[in-house]
């Protein structure tokens, strides 16, 4: 088991469970899950023009993300079908480009393997970045999350707000993918902070509980996936479905 | 009294159809403004228009005195969104760089429970609810207060308080209020100034003026039962 790649996880999972807060509790939970299936056709045309496939990835989420953000902007259009649609042909699209079997499950799922000093360093400050701006803005968030319209009121500009969010949104998902792959990554932003909001009481409470649940579950499935010769991806997003199972027998006080 | 709400040809458009069209009003400071009309006459796409959320043509011009305090229509919150009365209340203090000692005495003004404090905002009753959302407004130090249906889902003893708590407010602050509301009523009891729309038409004159049978007929389409009592 790679030390390096076990701490880096676990600094991505602290951004991923801080981020998921506010998905989970702008019921945007299904679209930001299906924003990770956009990576797949970007992480394909990198491998084919022979780039890092990470840049490839991170291209075509923040262009997932700039279409989620647009399309939050209008009332009129059914956002759902949209998303469903786009974010399910982009997976099917992606998969084509993959020269063999093999590649495509570890795209779909994570793969471990080695990791370069400039993917640490990115990785590092990426996650200390997201983090960053997730703890600053956490209170501008709340209030649009409330009610937009009295965000503005208050001077808050929420379309640059939502920009900022869910650019910040694609960067983790970015950071997730060599671990959780294109269909798992979503899953470890929204289940920690699902269970979190089941079992905190007020805001703070939410957003440490989500990144505790995060970095516990991937640290724990790393070294369970070891132990068990697996890869890290699915292990830690089971243990962390576990976790939210395990909320259902408590009942709230 | 300076004008503190200049409104000049303001029409709205959601596509082929006209929300509100041509518009035109002025608001003199200290003006308690109620607007009435049927569902669908575009009450609350005119507040939004005057906060800025939606785009418009014509031109709406707030006095260089104006801050806006916004409390929109009843917001439907999830019971169980772990956001208590004073994160939200402490979030307003954070983004306007207000003292925090400031959210507890806009708590009192609006004689919000302690136990709201603590409360998560999708549990709270409607009229604690409400009466948050105006102690978030007044955080804002608001010279101007939009109210769109305070009193919606809240239970016959809270919409009295509720209005009488704005009345309150407004008489010792000195504020300009513009209220959406349906109760007639009220609108006849607080407002100085009412603005009727509704069929494409728009009245505006003291509530004796537009609150007649004839008017409330144009607008609505059919009879309303509305009788001025004069306690």
């Amino acid at each position: 088991m790679q030390i390096d790649a076990l701490l880096l996880a676990t600094v991505t999972a602290v951004a991923a469970g801080l981020v998921g807060c506010y998905a989970v509790m702008r019921r945007m939970a299904l679209a930001s899950d299906a924003l990770s299936h956009v990576a797949l056709p970007g992480i394909g045309i990198a491998l084919v023009a022979g780039l890092h496939p990470m840049l490839g990835a991170l291209v075509a989420l923040f262009l997932g993300a700039l279409l989620v953000w647009t399309l939050e902007e209008q009332t009129r259009i059914p956002t759902d079908t949209i998303i469903g649609v786009v974010f399910s042909a982009a997976l099917a699209a992606g998969s084509m480009m993959m020269s063999s079997g093999d590649e495509l499950v570890s795209v779909l799922f994570g793969r471990t393997g080695k990791i370069t000093l400039i993917e640490a360093a990115f990785t590092v400050l990426a996650a200390g970045r997201v983090i960053s701006f997730m703890l600053r803005e956490r209170h501008r968030l709340v209030v649009s999350l409330v009610s937009p319209d009295m965000a503005r009121t208050s001077g808050i500009n929420v379309r640059r707000l939502n920009l900022g969010y869910m650019l910040m949104f694609a960067l983790t998902i970015g950071l997730g993918l060599r671990n959780l792959g294109v269909l798992l990554m979503g899953s470890l932003i929204i289940i920690p902070a699902a269970t979190a909001r089941r079992l905190a009481t007020h805001l703070s409470q939410m957003l440490w509980l989500a990144a505790v649940i995060a970095a516990t579950t991937t640290a724990l499935g790393f070294l369970l996936a070891a132990h068990l010769h697996r890869e890290p991806g699915p292990v830690i997003v089971s243990l962390a479905a576990l976790v939210f199972a395990l909320t259902f027998l408590r009942r709230r006080a | 009294m300076s004008t503190i709400l200049d409104v000049r040809n303001l029409s709205v458009r959601f596509g082929q159809s006209v929300i509100l069209k041509d518009l035109s009003f002025e608001l003199a400071a200290g003006t308690s403004l109620a607007i009435i009309g049927p569902n669908g006459a575009g009450k609350t796409v005119l507040f939004r228009a005057l906060i800025g959320a939606i785009p418009f043509e014509g031109t709406v011009r707030w006095g260089p005195d104006a801050r806006l305090g916004y409390v929109p229509q009843k917001l439907d919150i999830e019971r169980d969104v772990p956001i208590t009365g004073f994160d939200f209340l402490q979030a307003r203090v954070r983004v306007g760089r207000v003292d925090i000692a400031a959210a507890s005495s806009a708590a009192r003004a609006v004689g919000l429970s302690i136990d709201a404090w603590k409360t998560p905002i999708g549990e709270l009753s409607g009229g604690q609810f409400q009466r948050l959302l105006v102690a978030f407004a007044l955080l804002g130090d608001p010279t101007v207060l939009l109210l769109d249906e305070p009193t919606a889902g809240v239970d016959e003893p809270g919409q009295e308080q509720l209005n009488e708590l704005v009345h309150r407010l407004q008489h010792e602050r000195g504020l300009t209020v513009l209220l959406i509301s349906h109760e007639l009523t009220v609108v006849s009891r607080y407002a100085n100034q009412v603005l009727c729309l509704g069929r494409g038409m728009a009245h505006m004159g003291p509530p004796n003026a537009v609150l007649t049978p004839e008017a409330l007929r144009e607008i609505y389409g059919n009879p309303v039962a509305f009788h001025s009592h004069d306690h």
